[in-house]
């Protein structure tokens, strides 16, 4: 490190040329140190990204399970019998299948997927780039991060299969609350048992590697920063992942605490979150003085900045393609990175709206309710300066673009029914139905996944040297927009009905007769319908996606070093870039990120490398003076 | 592209909104009496939701018509933002939310600040997977004892009642909950196992029953009939059908069955859900 800092903050006129012995580590020869155990944070990056997808795939084939079993709760489906044994007599998923498939999907698609793609991904690749540095500040554990992640998944898969008897994988939702999940087992729970040891030991190693990430890309961003590049000039994706950082390294080590206090109470007998006094119906069972409360405290205090985790960095990247692609700056830079912290720090104060009906002090409620409906606030601002940069632009609907586009929207849509479920008195309704399922789906699942998108497609070129298809890119956006939406705004109407979440079935068949178990619901039959056929429709369109991921990456048109006419330093190097992402040359930074469409500039883009003397000569005026609004100052804080 | 877009996000927009005005989805009419102001609030609330939503996707959808590249040479407007148009949005945004959140305290305050009122019937509530138990105290008024060594599923003891205690001859368990339309009534929420969540839709109330809590809760129910009543907090494989009934019945017919003793406490129940069906 120590090296990196006299580069960067003792050689005032070597900005283009490189001390020798800088290099922590020269660029590795063989297939498993370049591949596969690389400190390479490009190689990384890609190692996180991959996966996520395998992640994603899983979880999103294990939600097209869940609505097979909600639309048609009594038929067999072929193959499942075989993968799934008991859980799945005769085909037919079980009660407990689905709730293990509710389980795994949650905990998948939170912390493999919407943790690890737009941080451990794309933010491991690029942050370093965007800042200008030539790798992470720690290479090792990064390495490392990655491969307890990896160690994680592989748990977590284990957990499915792992119960023996009874098949399924943990069935107490990806919450865990207890007692369910600390004495299910006792109770006779399926996969309660070893399901649910190896579920809570995979997110124990999930926070151990998230932590190491946290650290790494902290110290990275603070310390490796190139010349000229301070804070307020850095793309929002760098502050995103700053941002998201920070609470990562806050909140994971809380839920490490109570992941630990779980396994005891769950195998050695404490009792942490377990009360005394419960029955299995025949005898006492031997615990006493725990509260399940607690857990619910702990588990939201991450959990609740966790949901920032996943949106955060699809933010930066939506700010950071919208400004791209409508050749405009960003409106109101410095309120977008305020409002980021604002949204990262109100996010730890209001994990009590996962509470309202816990059975905690209602007089707790209130002050939670109103300090969440001021986290509307910063969100508020975010939207309203997205629709400022694109006001006034020369939009290009690239697939990037189209993607964080779509990201707005569904943030707007997802995220403002927090409104509605941010106070405690329409929870009484509203609490642990469909509409919680809508709303926190659109805003960091879909979201957020749209915000990755966004990204792969803005940023497959550089990684890959090659672009993705655009036509075929076209074809995935249409039928995915479409189809979120179609699944997720009727999910809200079901809420309102009244439909209880994580139900594997809302009707059964009685004397041949298809009954409704609840006949508040009849009315939602049609929805259900709609709702799973959408989702198999916009889950088999996926499939485009993948595969023209994957084919692009050989088959590709080749890519230039700045296909999008983009201004930041990921542009300026080579495609892809080289092991040390600059050749040697370690650039120096004249302006702030987002210089598009600049007066009298030769092209509507002005790269940050740019310095201010061959922006005036090619205006032929001979002199910088009047590009003084081209550094990056927004106007704002004066 | 960009007018592809926008046309897109208009009809969602229209489509969604009409999802909630066309009232084909909604609440089951409300049998309680913080009911219609709970449903006030929640019409505010998705009143505002909905404008701020058309607001936002109108804008964006008119964004991308009117501000896609069409070729020309001119450039986009150099700007960096505008500080006063920020400060007038965050004010507005900041005023709208308070002012939701101040307003939905309301119903809140209500039913949890205020204890249950001195002529509530008292009813003692312990889940278990999957099932419901009401336990009454009679026409003495008081509960009988309780504890977890003598719950025995098998002689159908769920609740573990003493039954050498003088105060529980009379007692009543049922797994139907029984009250009286137009009185208070006071649920004592208790769960056996592990955590389960009573909710009556149409009664707008839901609220969790904790292992090791006794969690006081009252409403009043204002309107005779039979009502669903289902588990909602994640309880184990049968959570989908630990369901229940409850019962809103005239003065009369109340006085005379909570008169009765458990044998024919659940005789009669069973003829009153013969004679109110459940209806939305």
């Amino acid at each position: 490190m120590a090296d990196a800092e006299v580069r960067h903050e003792d050689q005032p006129d070597a900005g283009h040329e490189h001390a020798p012995g800088v290099h922590h580590h020269g660029p590795p020869t063989g297939f498993i140190r370049k591949y596969i155990f690389s400190i390479d944070h490009k190689v990384i990056g890609i190692q996180y990204l991959l996966l996520a997808l395998f992640s994603v795939f899983i979880g999103l084939v294990m939600s097209v399970l869940m609505r097979l079993k909600l639309t048609w709760p009594e038929q067999g489906w072929p193959g499942l019998a075989t993968l799934f044994g008991e859980g799945a007599p005769g085909g037919v998923i079980s009660p407990e299948l689905y709730l293990s498939l509710v389980t795994m999907h949650g905990t998948i698609m939170v912390f493999f997927v919407l943790t690890t793609a737009p941080q451990g991904g794309f933010g491991n690749y690029f942050l370093p780039i965007q800042v200008g540095a030539e790798d992470m500040a720690f290479p090792v554990l990064n390495m490392l991060s990655f491969w307890v992640t990896f160690i994680g998944l592989l748990v977590l898969l284990a957990a499915i299969f792992a119960a023996g008897s009874t098949v399924v994988g943990p069935t107490g939702g990806w919450t865990g609350y207890p007692p369910l999940s600390a004495i299910g087992h006792l109770l006779n729970v399926p996969g309660q048992d070893w399901g649910l040891n190896l579920w809570v030991t995979s997110i124990a190693i999930f926070c151990v590697a998230s932590l190491l990430g946290a650290l790494n890309f902290i110290t990275t961003l603070l310390n490796l920063r190139t010349r000229g590049m301070s804070l307020m000039r850095m793309p929002l994706t760098c502050w995103s992942w700053f941002t998201t950082a920070i609470l990562a390294l806050l909140s994971f080590p809380v839920l490490l605490a109570a992941g630990i206090l779980l396994l005891l109470d769950h195998n050695a007998g404490t009792s942490f979150f377990v009360p005394g006094g419960l029955s299995n119906g025949t005898t006492v069972i031997p615990h006493q003085g725990g509260s399940p409360i607690l857990w619910q405290h702990l588990f939201w205090f991450f959990g609740h900045p966790e949901v920032y985790i996943a949106i955060l960095p699809g933010m930066g990247a939506t700010s950071h393609i919208l400004s791209t692609f409508a050749r405009k700056p960003v409106f109101g830079y410095r309120a977008m990175v305020f409002a980021m912290f604002a949204i990262g720090l109100l996010g730890f104060f209001v994990w009590g709206h996962h509470m309202f009906l816990s059975g905690m002090s209602p007089y707790t409620g209130m002050a939670f309710s109103v300090l969440t409906l001021s986290i509307g606030v910063p969100s508020a601002i975010k939207t309203f300066n997205w629709l400022g940069t694109l006001w006034g632009g020369r939009i290009r609907f690239t697939t990037p673009m189209l993607f964080a586009i779509g990201f707005v929207s569904l943030f707007v849509a997802g995220g403002i029914t927090g409104l509605v479920l941010g106070q405690s008195s329409l929870d009484l309704s509203m609490h642990d139905t469909y509409f919680v399922l809508a709303h926190f789906h659109l805003v960091m699942g879909v979201a957020a996944i749209f915000g990755m998108f966004a990204g792969t497609y803005f940023w497959f070129p550089k990684m890959f040297g090659r672009m993705m298809s655009e036509r075929w890119g076209k074809i995935h956006f249409w039928p995915t927009l479409i189809g979120v939406y179609c699944i997720f705004i009727p999910m809200h109407s079901m809420g309102i009905v009244g439909m209880p979440r994580r139900y594997s079935q809302f009707t059964e068949t009685v004397g041949g007769n298809r009954e409704h178990i609840y006949k508040f619901l009849t009315s939602t039959d049609p929805l259900v319908m709609f709702v799973t056929v959408a989702a198999i429709v916009t889950a088999v369109v996926q499939v485009i996606f993948f595969w023209n991921f994957f084919y692009s990456m050989f088959k590709g048109e080749k890519a230039s070093d700045n296909p999008w006419e983009a201004t930041t330093l990921e542009w300026v190097t080579a495609t892809p870039p080289p092991h040390d992402n600059f050749g040697g040359k370690v650039p120096t930074v004249y302006r702030g990120a987002y210089e598009y469409s600049v007066p009298g500039a030769p092209e509507d883009y002005v790269m940050q490398t740019t310095p201010d003397e061959a922006l005036a000569n090619a205006d032929g005026n001979g002199h910088g003076g009047g590009y003084g609004k081209a550094n990056g100052d927004d106007g704002h804080g004066r | 592209m960009g007018r592809a877009l926008a046309v897109f996000l208009f009809v969602m927009t229209g489509l969604s909104l009409w999802m909630f005005l066309s009232g084909k989805w909604w609440f089951p009419q409300s049998i309680s009496e913080h009911g219609p102001a709970y449903d006030r609030q929640f019409l505010l609330t998705i009143v505002v939701v909905g404008v701020a939503f058309a607001a936002a996707q109108l804008a964006l959808g008119y964004a991308v018509w009117r501000f896609r590249d069409t070729g020309g040479r001119e450039r986009a407007v150099y700007s960096h933002g505008n500080n006063r148009m920020e400060m007038l949005w965050t004010a507005i945004t900041a005023f709208i939310f308070i002012t939701v959140a101040i307003l939905g305290q309301r119903v809140w305050a209500g039913l949890h600040f205020e204890p249950a009122p001195a002529d509530s019937a008292r009813v003692r509530v312990l889940a278990q997977q999957f099932q419901w138990n009401f336990h009454y105290p009679g026409s003495d008024a008081k509960f009988g004892q309780t504890s977890p060594e003598k719950i025995s599923d098998e002689s159908l003891n769920y609740i573990g009642l003493d039954e050498t205690d003088a105060a529980s001859k009379d007692d009543a368990v049922s797994s139907t909950l029984v009250t009286q339309v137009n009185r208070p009534v006071e649920l004592i929420l208790m769960a056996r196992d592990v955590t389960h969540a009573f909710w009556v839709p149409p009664l707008r109330f839901k609220q969790d029953a904790v292992p090791g809590l006794e969690i006081p809760v009252h409403f009043k129910p204002n309107k005779v009939g039979r009502y669903e009543i289902a588990c909602a907090e994640l309880c184990g494989q049968q959570h989908y059908k630990m369901k229940s009934f409850m019962l809103v019945l005239p003065a009369d017919e109340y006085a005379a069955l909570t008169a009765l003793p458990q044998a024919q406490f659940q005789t009669r129940v069973a003829e009153l859900y013969k004679k109110y069906p459940v209806i939305y």
